[in-house]
């Protein structure tokens, strides 16, 4: 009797509001999609950094034959400098960090060159000696780049040190700024959210004064009264959550899988599974947000 | 079954009390009238019985309990041993009769086929058989009261306080609420009335009391409206 009772009840809230229920849907919805939408950047980072960090690698490029580099004042690498150089990174302080160092000679690399640019016509002009040989070092743990780069950049016969890691950085940065982006809007969705639900609740609450006060006089209970209008708030969060999960799905599933993972496959995305992981999350959120305006708001309007 | 040991009720600070000192003890199936002109407490009474209000100073004890220490989650539990009926009836215009009686049941969570047989119960006792199904516009006031009645008896309440239940009522319709009132105060049921229906006070020769801006001037047993009379 009482379920059914609250049930008719929440029902009859949510009908005579129905164009405010409908904009607590709506808004709930875009703010958890934002939301939503935030949390899958941060996991798009983190599936990157995992797959890439594996396979980066610090590139100690040694000088060629005419080379503008203060350290390259004597000209092209000496067999000597390449022993100090090798030296610097058998050293104990910096050894744990290095898994393995792979040589590449000037001719492996003017070969690797005419594979990947081989049918460009500028490509042809490129000689052996214009080729850096270089010491491509794999590190056991690439966050320690900057170690590794402080014992090799600067010595004479090292050109450069470029660390492929920063290459990513400035994606990762951009990605970095649009999670926040995505988590700022929320938040400001989030705010209209409460607020939106507060008024809902209070002009239910307010449409139902007659009802309230029956109830309160013939001994109904303060939960049983304010029940409904705070089912009614969870309800409506709920579907808004419902709504979000379901739209981040379909964009992760036709945006991500199926457009992006078409056209540019060297990245690993974020999948469909992602987003399910994250919507308890979503849920969560929702409930939180509609069960904390319900209760200040119904603290004012259906006292006992 | 209700007693006012010494209450003051005052609303605004520095404002005349509604009620003062007002001692007062009405035994378990008693019949009492509450009279006075507006503004003289009457209201303030019972929304003190029922707990709507605390008293300033002084004890109010209901059904064997101190209002003034009683927490406030306790308080629907106390109301279910009061019936409050009013002068504006309180009805919800779009439930039927019989749903305005068994919203007082399923509110406080009785089950269904107690529901079932305790409504038709009711309205049979106030004499509304064969009305189930209208709504409170389709009736007439005095019906529309014996609709607020039956809602505010159908718990079997301990107590039933009336706030001028005649008060929106022609002569004869009014004498048909009081045969109501006096048939569910026969069934054991402590009844107050607050009214300014003399002719129904000296008629019913009940105890009346009578309230004056907040004191209680009188309290007659089998008394009359006006005390000069």
């Amino acid at each position: 009797m009482r379920l059914q009772f609250i049930l008719s009840e929440i029902g009859i809230g949510l009908r005579r509001n129905l164009s405010m229920t409908v904009s607590v849907v709506l808004v709930t919805f875009v703010c958890l999609t934002f939301l939503g939408a935030a949390a899958l950047l941060q996991t798009q980072i983190g599936k990157m950094k995992d797959d890439w960090y594996d396979k980066v690698e610090v590139s100690v490029f040694l000088c060629p034959a005419n080379s503008a580099e203060r350290t390259c004042a004597a000209g092209e690498v000496t067999e000597e400098q390449r022993q100090d150089i090798l030296g610097a990174l058998e050293a104990p302080e910096v050894a744990p960090y290095i898994e393995q160092v792979y040589t590449e000679t000037k001719e492996e690399a003017y070969e690797s060159f005419q594979r990947q640019f081989g049918d460009q016509f500028w490509a042809s002009a490129a000689t052996v000696d214009d080729m850096n040989a270089s010491y491509r070092i794999k590190l056991t743990d690439p966050e320690q780049y900057q170690v590794v780069a402080d014992v090799v950049s600067g010595r004479p016969g090292v050109e450069d040190v470029e660390d492929q890691r920063r290459l990513f950085d400035n994606l990762f940065l951009v990605l970095d700024r649009a999670t926040w982006a995505a988590g700022g809007i929320a938040a400001i969705m989030l705010l209209a959210a409460v607020l939106l639900i507060t008024t809902t609740i209070r002009l239910s609450a307010l449409s139902r004064r007659r009802e309230t006060g029956i109830m309160r006089l013939v001994g109904a209970s303060t939960l049983f009264i304010q029940l409904p209008f705070m089912l009614e708030g969870a309800i409506a969060a709920t579907i808004g959550a419902a709504l979000a999960v379901t739209g981040l799905w379909f964009g992760v599933e036709y945006l991500v899988t199926d457009w992006l993972g078409q056209s540019v496959t060297w990245v690993p995305y974020v999948s469909t599974a992602d987003v399910l992981a994250i919507a308890p999350l979503l849920l969560v959120v929702a409930i939180v947000l509609a069960t904390i305006s319900s209760l200040v708001t119904l603290s004012r309007y259906t006292k006992v | 079954m209700i007693r006012f040991e010494n209450v003051t009720k005052v609303y605004a600070r520095g404002a005349r009390p509604a009620l003062d000192r007002v001692s007062l003890d009405v035994e378990r199936g008693e019949f009492v009238f509450l009279v006075g002109a507006s503004g003289s407490g009457k209201s303030t009474f019972l929304r003190l019985v029922l707990r709507e209000e605390r008293a300033s100073a002084g004890r109010v004890f209901v059904a064997g309990k101190e209002l003034g220490s009683l927490s406030s989650w306790k308080v629907p539990h106390l109301r279910r041993q009061i019936g409050a009926v009013f002068q504006d009836f309180r009805l919800l215009p779009n439930k039927t009769v019989f749903e305005n009686v068994a919203f007082a049941l399923q509110v406080i969570g009785k089950p269904r086929h107690h529901i079932l047989t305790t409504v038709p119960d009711v309205l049979d006792m106030v004499g509304l058989a064969g009305k189930e199904k209208r709504r409170p516009h389709e009736l007439s006031g005095g019906e529309q009261q014996r609709v607020a009645i039956a809602r505010a008896f159908v718990n079997r309440p301990s107590i039933l306080l009336a706030d001028e239940p005649t008060g929106n009522l022609d002569p004869t319709t009014s004498l048909g609420i009081m045969r109501l009132l006096d048939r569910i105060n026969r069934t054991g049921t402590t009844v107050v009335m607050a009214t300014h229906d003399d002719e129904i006070v000296d008629q019913m020769r009940k105890r009346v009391v009578e309230l004056s801006t907040g004191e209680m001037v009188r309290d007659q047993s089998r008394g009359v409206y006006g005390s000069d009379r």
